[in-house]
């Protein structure tokens, strides 16, 4: 099966040998392919059906959320951290930022972009909370508690001084330019070191 | 009864080195009774080490020699099974100071050869792996591709990464801890008293006699066997309900179903197992305190074992190794940057759940063991 673009994306972009911790890991469709790849991957996760898929497929997955038990991985223990689709439901992400670059000098963090311009269609025509293909959920049962545009994104980095190596942004499955992304980009991944 | 017990032969062999104790005792040889199961390869690579937990056995996927049952654990173990006797070669060892064939409390001493009773030296975890890693030196294998085990047979497992941590590549600790709680530690002196209590106890010395203190290893059994089933699931399985009568009967018979049950339990394990030894491994699961050697840090234990590779599971209804421990574990072994698996599964059955019906749990056993085969 063919991975999601913007798991493709990270996974194209870590580099054979790493260690990796993919934080919010689900059953492991990421980790089995950076495996493929010869990467030490790792993972965190909540929901423990998950964590037994995975385990299941013989990857290396522990049952955890990433709003407390980052804490418990020592500074450095791995080369990247990978937080995908995951930013927007965390309590403070502005911490968790904080911990990805901890126990990793790089991170990639992709999010669905709240500002894409079918979501501020959908609020400013309809005036209700938008459900689209990559926010599927109502306002009252989304995970999605920190809703996120790319520029407010790119404020939080700058604000917190980490530098961004790299940004890939997804209209559909295809690229958008980085100029236009905050309108344009449906995903966002931001490849962000200390 | 413990006579009829001894009166079993089992698969065994003495190794004629001397084994020294934590306690600072040693003894002179050491007995291990085992079972094997599913061919070793050429390369001697394929070798699975089951633990087994304090009143189990080395029959874990053949009948029990004594019960006629089946194996404790063989919906886990055999051919096509989670641990694939196809593919592995399954060993699994009686532990020291246990009654199925190892040396133990029922020994015979070397000079008077009378059963050494109380005189047999107290014995911890760590000697039990010694004396299982004595069987492996003596089987010429010298590397496991995996240490399994549920309860104590987790804490052996957590013992061999922390004692022999280049003799295996992969621990699977099931409902388990790193150490034993003051909850835990009171269970058992309760099951203990209840021995040591028993007029046919003797001082342990009651194997010669007619008498064996079967009455108080049952009310240790009866307690013991509360701890590893959860509240729901007995007020589930007996509730209030009577057992074989329509009213109380204003006495102490076993009026309902959950005493019934209990007296039952308790007295059928004395047909098979010894007083003496039951003593003397709950004794060995009250010393364990894997972080103590290391000035109470965890982590001191796994310094060598960051190449193990280490999957927990606890199980939400277990309360006597609860979840807590499960995750205590966990951050010491990603403090050392060890690789570690761990899920918390749902099961109704508390901490006997390992043994029982939890299909994720298979499919997790063996992802474990197939990873990096």
């Amino acid at each position: 099966m063919a991975l999601r673009p913007d798991l493709a994306i990270i996974a194209a972009a870590v580099p054979t040998g790493s260690r990796v911790l993919d934080v919010g890991c689900g059953d492991g469709e990421l980790m089995a392919a950076l495996r493929d790849q010869g990467v030490d991957a790792r993972g965190l996760e909540i929901d423990p059906a998950n964590v037994t898929a995975a385990i299941a497929r013989g990857q290396s997955v522990v049952q955890g959320d990433a709003n407390r038990d980052l804490a418990d991985y020592p500074g450095d223990a791995f080369d990247y951290a990978i937080l995908s689709q995951t930013l927007q439901t965390t309590e403070r992400p502005d911490r968790v930022v904080d911990e990805l670059l901890r126990i990793a000098p790089r991170a990639f963090v992709s999010f669905p972009n709240f500002a894409h311009w079918r979501v501020r269609l959908a609020l400013l025509w309809n005036g209700r909370m938008p459900v689209t293909r990559l926010l599927p959920v109502a306002w009252y049962e989304t995970p999605n508690i920190h809703h996120v545009t790319v520029s407010d994104f790119r404020d939080l980095l700058r604000a917190k001084g980490i530098a961004v190596e790299a940004a890939w942004y997804l209209s559909g499955d295809k690229p958008t330019s980085a100029a236009a992304a905050n309108w344009r980009a449906e995903h966002a991944i931001f490849l962000i070191s200390r | 009864m413990a006579s009829a017990l001894h009166q079993i032969t089992h698969q065994n062999v003495t190794i004629p080195t001397p084994l020294p104790l934590d306690s600072g005792q040693w003894l002179p040889s050491v007995t291990i009774a085992w079972q094997s199961y599913g061919a070793l390869n050429a390369d001697r690579s394929n070798a699975v080490l089951v633990c087994h937990a304090l009143t189990g056995d080395q029959y874990v996927a053949s009948d029990h020699p004594a019960t006629g049952k089946p194996g404790w654990w063989a919906r886990m173990v055999g051919p096509g099974k989670p641990i694939d006797t196809d593919r592995f070669h399954v060993i699994c060892a009686n532990v020291l100071g246990s009654c199925m064939g190892s040396s133990g409390p029922a020994t015979p001493d070397a000079v008077t050869g009378a059963p050494l009773g109380m005189a047999f030296p107290v014995i911890t975890i760590a000697d039990m792996v010694r004396a299982q890693a004595m069987l492996l030196d003596h089987l010429g294998i010298s590397r496991l591709h995996a240490v399994v085990g549920g309860s104590m047979g987790g804490m052996q497992a957590l013992a061999w990464a922390a004692t022999y941590p280049d003799r295996l590549d992969s621990a699977l600790v099931i409902a388990s801890a790193a150490r034993h709680s003051a909850q835990n530690i009171a269970f058992h002196e309760v099951g203990r008293q209840a021995i040591m209590a028993d007029p046919d106890w003797q001082d342990g010395q009651y194997y010669g006699s007619a008498r064996a203190p079967t009455k108080g290893l049952a009310v240790a059994r009866m307690a013991a066997h509360i701890t590893y089933l959860s509240e729901a699931g007995l007020t589930e399985k007996f509730g209030r309900r009577l057992q074989a009568r329509e009213i109380k009967s204003f006495g102490f018979d076993a009026d309902f179903q959950i005493e019934s049950y209990l007296r039952h339990q308790g007295l059928a394990f004395t047909d098979r197992f010894d007083a003496n030894a039951y003593l003397y491994i709950t004794r060995a699961m009250d010393y364990f305190d894997l972080a103590e050697p290391h000035d109470g840090r965890l982590a001191g234990a796994f310094a060598h074992a960051k190449d193990v590779r280490f999957t927990l599971v606890s199980f939400d209804t277990d309360w006597l190794y609860p979840t807590s421990e499960s995750r205590r574990i966990v951050q010491a072994l990603q403090s050392v940057g060890a690789s570690a698996s761990f899920v918390e599964l749902s099961a109704p059955f508390g901490h006997d759940s390992f043994l029982l019906d939890v299909p994720a749990l298979d499919r997790i056993v063996a992802g474990a063991l197939g990873g990096g085969f």
